[in-house]
């Protein structure tokens, strides 16, 4: 059946309330307004106001409050408007629910879920459209996701909340009109990257927002004749790196693409990944593209020109091959 | 800290593969100690090494094809402690070899201070030019194909060359290879690196060629005279009278004795004369008779004998491989009168003996059967000319007319 990412977001929500009674949600405009993005719409009048719950502009009391309910035994689901606002709760994700099953020696979990609309190209502005997954790739004791397909936004939620330890779900706001087929219920890991596109003489390597452009861009390529592998990191931390590092091993040349900024991005660190552990492998040297380094702006065409596009990864790719040979 | 680099056994050799090492980490060695047996396109060679030490750190394992002036093993300068290495140390076990960039830095002393690394023990030419682009995946690979980065033209990003690149080039002399495999890859290997050799010396150096017929009556005479008092074991043949006057001829002419470096002429530490020997299955080494004019005749024969033998067993050591400054090469065996030879390069002269004939020879107004050869000279034109060259025939010529004194 087809259906779309916000949808299979939705069914994925409606099935976890249904299947745990343990399992509420918190979030701001998530129940009258029915989500920024719609996400959550009908779920008040069907879960009711008690596991349904609106809350205050306070990033940092909501996740807070999420983190004591986790920790007294259930299973919330907090819903962060945008990655921007997420950085007031950070000393919460970061200080707190990162760290009770270390700082308890092993007696606390913090089972909970935040899932973060992130990203930009809805003419949001600087404010509401950055993208931050590597901040949160780089803590320990939390595990961050980047549903990509219609099928991750249907299956990752389930593994989310049977999950321990927090997670950290982020939710491309462009993804959420992305059409697929997906089937009612569906089982997936939360573990591996998985291999969108096999191909055979380049890895792109992306996640979330960029993953339907690098798509493009490979079939693009391939009629350069350019066989590309497009690899889906689906996990940010832990990263599955045998996933990458086996493509990487097999086409010889990597573009990573990846809607952060391109210092300290997380797109760096998949390159430090590959040339850590596959250098003799490479027949180029790997590249990036990544987002411009300004604050995304609100014009249409700056936005889009900030952004990485199909455009920019073919360039990329292009780069990477010198002449045919004669 | 001393670097221990794979010398360069010829001019023609820029590779060769570590057959087996004598050596371990701990082990004392003294100069000239033979360290390894290193397999050239031509032969074995026992390699020496030319500093006094500790071997600390065995760096390629043997099998591997090494380049020249690769790093092969460290060693401690006597006297010199390890540095604190972690289990480095040399009295530990031989440590699986692995290789090394020769960049890596010389691990620090104990007292903290870094010492120099020691000049490579090579004496043949490594200065490496601007490297190469290449993708690692190339380099790998061209390792491990034996393919030289350098020649190849790169179709990669900014020219730089691709491992396809490496392939392609790799299948190309692949089918070049076995071309010749019926006549054994080691036949075809020392063919190529003649031919390697003897074309670069017609390229680059413009030869002239002079000649001059020697009586050889009083040397037959005397060395008739000399066998019959001798043993057979330690009778002399003509060719090692021929050897040490041209050993003592040189010493003259040291500027037909050296190499032709950088533009300019290096003349040799000592008169190494290297013997074109001839090989059973085709081919022909010409490896060293050091110091040949400080070997007296016997001594020089008995070398001679010696070194023919090793050549044709495949053991020579490798100074007798690099260090020639002048070839000799006699084909009076094979019945042919003259002999103009190709110069060995970075040599700068080849000195060829003919058969010795009887000819018709005036003497003193008077005609009379004699036994004559004609001793050639090739000489680098950039090095000497002419005038000089047919002095040292002159002073060949006079020296074999008192073999007595030779």
């Amino acid at each position: 059946m087809k259906r779309s990412y916000r949808e299979a977001l939705r069914g994925a929500l409606r099935a976890a309330l249904a299947g745990d009674p343990r399992v509420f949600m918190m979030g701001e405009d998530i129940g009258r307004y029915g989500g920024t993005y719609a996400v959550t719409k009908g779920l008040l009048d069907e879960f009711g106001a008690e596991r349904i719950r609106d809350t205050p502009l306070s990033e940092l009391g909501f996740v807070g409050a999420g983190i004591g309910a986790a920790l007294g035994g259930m299973r919330p689901i907090v819903e962060i408007m945008t990655v921007n606002f997420s950085l007031l709760a950070l000393d919460q994700i970061v200080n707190t629910a990162a760290l009770y099953h270390h700082m308890s020696g092993g007696q606390f979990s913090v089972p909970l879920v935040i899932r973060v609309a992130t990203g930009a190209g809805r003419q949001v502005a600087a404010q509401h459209s950055h993208s931050f997954e590597n901040w949160y790739a780089h803590i320990p004791g939390i595990k961050v996701l980047a549903p990509a397909t219609v099928e991750d936004a249907r299956g990752m939620l389930a593994a989310a909340l049977a999950d321990p330890d927090p997670v950290v779900m982020f939710e491309h706001v462009q993804l959420y009109n992305l059409e697929d087929e997906c089937p009612d219920l569906v089982e997936v890991d939360i573990v591996s990257a998985k291999v969108r596109r096999p191909g055979s003489q380049l890895s792109l390597i992306t996640y979330g927002g960029s993953l339907p452009k690098t798509l493009v861009a490979a079939e693009r390529l391939a009629t350069l004749g350019i066989d590309a592998e497009v690899i889906d990191l689906r996990v940010l931390r832990p990263l599955d790196a045998p996933t990458v590092l086996a493509s990487v091993r097999k086409c010889r040349r990597a573009v990573v693409i990846d809607e952060c900024w391109r210092s300290g991005s997380l797109a760096a660190e998949i390159v430090a990944l590959i040339v850590e552990n596959a250098f003799y492998d490479l027949d180029a040297p790997p590249a990036r593209v990544c987002s411009e380094e300004v604050p995304i702006p609100y014009a249409k065409h700056l936005e889009d020109a900030v952004l990485p596009q199909p455009e920019k990864i073919v360039d990329a790719a292009l780069s990477l091959f010198g002449e045919p040979p004669p | 800290m001393i670097d221990f680099r794979l010398p360069s056994l010829g001019a023609d050799m820029d590779a060769g593969t570590l057959l087996e090492w004598k050596i371990k980490p701990g082990d004392t060695v003294k100069r000239g100690d033979i360290i390894a047996i290193v397999d050239t396109a031509k032969a074995a060679v026992e390699v020496e090494i030319w500093q006094d030490g500790t071997v600390f750190e065995l760096l390629a394992e043997p099998g591997t094809r090494l380049a020249v002036g690769e790093l092969m093993a460290n060693l401690l300068e006597p006297g010199e402690q390890p540095g604190a290495q972690p289990g480095a140390q040399p009295s530990s076990a031989a440590r699986p070899a692995s290789r090394v960039p020769p960049t890596t830095p010389v691990p620090p002393a104990a007292d903290g201070a870094v010492k120099p690394g020691a000049p490579p023990v090579s004496t043949g030419m490594q200065a490496p030019g601007p490297r190469k682009a290449a993708s690692p995946a190339a380099r790998r690979r061209a390792r491990e194909c034996q393919v030289d980065i350098e020649q190849l033209t790169g179709t990669g990003p900014h020219g730089a060359v691709t491992i396809d690149d490496v392939e392609r080039a790799a299948a190309r002399a692949k089918s070049t290879r076995e071309i010749g495999k019926e006549a054994g890859d080691r036949q075809l290997a020392m063919r190529q690196a003649i031919a390697s050799a003897m074309a670069r010396s017609k390229r680059e150096i413009p030869h002239y060629y002079l000649f001059e017929t020697i009586s050889m009556r009083r040397a037959v005479d005397w060395l008739a005279e000399e066998n019959a008092r001798r043993p057979i074991t330690t009778r002399l043949l003509l060719s090692a009278l021929q050897l040490r006057a041209v050993a003592l001829a040189l010493r003259q002419f040291p500027d037909l004795n050296g190499f032709w470096q950088d533009g300019a002429f290096v003349p040799a530490a000592g008169i190494h004369i290297g013997v074109a020997i001839a090989l059973r299955q085709g081919g022909l080494i010409a490896p060293a008779l050091r110091d040949a004019d400080k070997k007296g005749l016997d001594e020089l024969m008995q070398a001679l004998a010696d070194l023919v033998k090793r050549t044709r067993a495949g053991s020579l050591k490798s100074s007798e491989m690099s260090d020639p400054s002048v070839t000799v090469t006699n084909l009076g065996d094979q019945g042919v009168e003259a002999v103009f030879g190709v110069i060995y390069p970075p040599q700068v002269a080849l000195i060829g003996f003919g058969r010795v004939v009887e000819r018709p020879w005036a003497e003193q107004g008077a005609l009379r059967a004699a036994p004559v050869v004609t001793a050639s000279l090739a000489a680098d034109h950039r090095a000497s000319d002419g005038h000089r060259g047919a002095r040292f025939l002159a002073a060949l010529r006079e020296l074999l007319q008192k073999p007595e004194d030779l």
